[in-house]
């Protein structure tokens, strides 16, 4: 039935993958923004940094299989007016790169744009050492950093451009594979401001990447029985727009949270820390829970670790019932 | 005391370019300067790392003063400076104390060192402080810093040079051998690298933790030109740098053969640490340190 699996099986039109997006945003971008220059660990033909290089090669450098030293590098290049966009496996870049994050970007307030491809359980076969399902913790752990996760390719493509014009650092998630379209074009986009993407007055799912498909297609489901579910695309986690949870929980007065991430320090953590704090609501959460990835197809991933429509129409259920109590 | 290293000093290094005495004569009493600054500032602060600052002093001393490093303390952010970034950056106050003679602050402000809401923070901070090039103190992370820097310069058409000053130990960390490989793809010849090869860290010598010898070795395994040095010695001190400076088409790593706590060695022998490492002299220690070093 329609919505009962992973977003990657969704009836929704389907669009390209967000790094898809992002190559190509970037790659255009780099006419008019003589500053940006991207370095690359050597997986450029995977996140998509590529068509950049071969548009600009005097602003691409390939620095090999280092990601301490491309982000170390990327600092230097901020600290002299750069805008570096560098972009690698979001688990390796954060993960292996974080100290520098936090040194050479971080602490000094560098404008350094910091991509992560590959994110979650999406990518499938390479297995658990290729998944970055801690990247939106560690990134929101950095302070200063703006984080987002956009949900599908108009907003990838807006999402890069707005990383490119804010000054600061930033970390931007992306996927592997190609993802249902959630708009129609780029204007919706703004950071640190949720976009309601349907309309509901039972119950809330706040939602980012993937799972911002899943969503509507778990709203499609409790839609026939009776449960009315707002859909919220939270792109932004930090800064999480406050307004928007609130008004949610007020409204609303149960939250689900759905997100391709550990348990631990992504959207549900942050949902739940602003919410506690301004409109305490029962929440439930679906996530990748507390353990690591494993090889298998994209699909067969997300229906084993739970990241499907009915998983969430199931948390909705849950969340509806402690509500009523 | 004897220099102990394996690294053999770079042959014929006295055919460089003659040094005005006059030049050294300036540049030796700046260093006294700096270091009575590093020692004062230190013991006030009753905190921090004055051998490390101790060995590098004449480094330093040379970069700021010698005509090396092109700034203007009034603009520190002059695009079209020089960068120096201090990798060691433990030892922030022999970076300190050369820019406050250099003029970047007063003088007296050296005695505000780690003290709450004092931009001279324990270890350097370029967002508090204009004239620092790079937030370090994790060590290992200001070559791949560098190594951005002098990009930079090649992306921008600039003709700024970078000098980055690494510890012995420091090169303990993979980082460090990352950043020299992609130096040297890019062949990086306004980017220079001193090793202030002190033969100390934390906790004992520095080739005892961990041996990291031939320095000149590795970095030259790596593609880079290398000049070693006494590190102590001005002289020696502004010849590497002036030859290092000429030298094109690759990186260059000046291996500074130094001792931690130089121009205080007596005192530190007669309190049995030669390494006397992240700790400042006590206030009753101070004036004896002081004479030393004038």
């Amino acid at each position: 039935m329609a919505g009962a699996s992973s977003a990657l099986e969704s009836k929704r039109p389907m669009g390209k993958a967000t790094r898809d997006a992002f190559g190509r945003a970037l790659e255009a971008l780099g006419a008019d923004h003589p500053d940006i220059v991207v370095v690359d660990a050597d997986v450029s033909n995977s996140t998509r940094t590529e068509w950049f290089g071969k548009k600009h090669p005097d602003r691409f450098f390939n620095i090999g299989i280092a990601e301490s030293n491309l982000v170390g590098i990327a600092g230097g290049l901020a600290s002299c007016g750069k805008t570096p966009v560098i972009a690698s496996f979001a688990c390796f870049i954060m993960c292996n790169g974080y100290d520098q994050l936090r040194m050479a970007v971080a602490y000094p307030g560098l404008n350094v744009k910091v991509v992560g491809t590959h994110a979650g359980i999406s990518i499938g076969e390479d297995g658990a050492s290729q998944m970055g399902i801690e990247d939106v913790s560690l990134a929101c752990s950095l302070p200063g950093f703006v984080v987002i996760v956009p949900a599908d390719e108009a907003s990838a493509k807006a999402a890069t451009k707005a990383m490119i014009d804010h000054k600061g650092p930033v970390y931007l998630r992306l996927g592997r594979p190609d993802v249902p379209k959630i708009y129609e074009d780029e204007k919706s986009f703004q950071i640190g401001k949720a976009n309601e993407v349907r309309k509901g007055k039972d119950v809330t799912i706040v939602a980012n990447g993937l799972m911002v498909a899943s969503a509507l297609d778990a709203a499609d489901i409790l839609a026939g029985e009776g449960i009315d579910a707002r859909v919220i695309d939270m792109h932004t986690v930090k800064p999480i727009d406050r307004d928007a949870l609130a008004k949610a929980a007020k409204e609303t007065g149960a939250l689900v949270v759905a997100e391709e991430h550990l348990a631990h320090g992504g959207l549900g953590s942050v949902v739940a820390m602003t919410v506690a704090e301004l409109t305490p609501v029962p929440i439930r959460y679906v996530n990748v829970g507390d353990r690591f990835g494993e090889s298998g197809t994209p699909e067969g991933l997300l229906e084993k670790f739970g990241l499907t429509a009915e998983n969430v129409a199931k948390a909705v259920r849950e969340v509806v019932k402690a509500k009523k109590r | 005391m004897q220099l102990t290293n394996p690294t053999k000093r770079t042959p014929d290094f006295r055919k460089g370019v003659a040094v005005a005495e006059q030049r050294l004569e300036k540049l030796l009493d700046i260093a006294k300067q700096i270091r009575v600054n590093i020692l004062k500032s230190t013991t006030e602060a009753g905190s921090g790392h004055p051998s490390s600052s101790l060995s590098a002093t004449e480094v330093v001393t040379a970069l700021y003063f010698g005509g090396f490093l092109r700034y203007d303390a009034k603009n520190p952010h002059w695009p079209d400076r020089d960068r120096f970034v201090l990798s060691k950056g433990h030892a922030a106050p022999v970076l300190y104390a050369a820019m406050a003679e250099a003029g970047f602050f007063p003088r007296e402000e050296l005695m505000t060192l780690r003290k709450l809401g004092s931009p001279l923070e324990g270890h350097p901070n370029m967002a508090k402080l204009g004239g620092v090039e790079a937030s370090t103190g994790s060590l290992g992370q200001g070559l791949s810093i560098g190594v951005g820097q002098a990009l930079g310069a090649r992306v921008d058409k600039k003709d700024y040079r970078v000098y980055v000053m690494t510890g012995d130990g420091e090169l303990g960390e993979g980082q460090v051998w990352e950043a020299a490989a992609s130096a040297a793809k890019y062949n990086l010849d306004n980017l220079t690298c001193i090793v202030d090869r002190n033969h100390f860290q934390q906790t004992g010598a520095a080739e005892e933790v961990l041996n990291m010898d031939p320095i000149d070795g590795k970095f030259a395994a790596f593609g880079w030109h290398t000049i070693t040095i006494n590190g102590n010695d001005m002289g020696e001190v502004v010849q590497a740098l002036e030859r290092g400076r000429a030298h094109k088409g690759q990186p260059v790593c000046i291996v500074s053969l130094t001792h931690k706590g130089q121009g205080i060695l007596p005192l530190l022998e007669k309190l049995g640490d030669m390494n006397y490492h992240g700790k400042p002299l006590p206030p009753k220690y101070l004036d004896e340190a002081l004479a030393l070093v004038k």
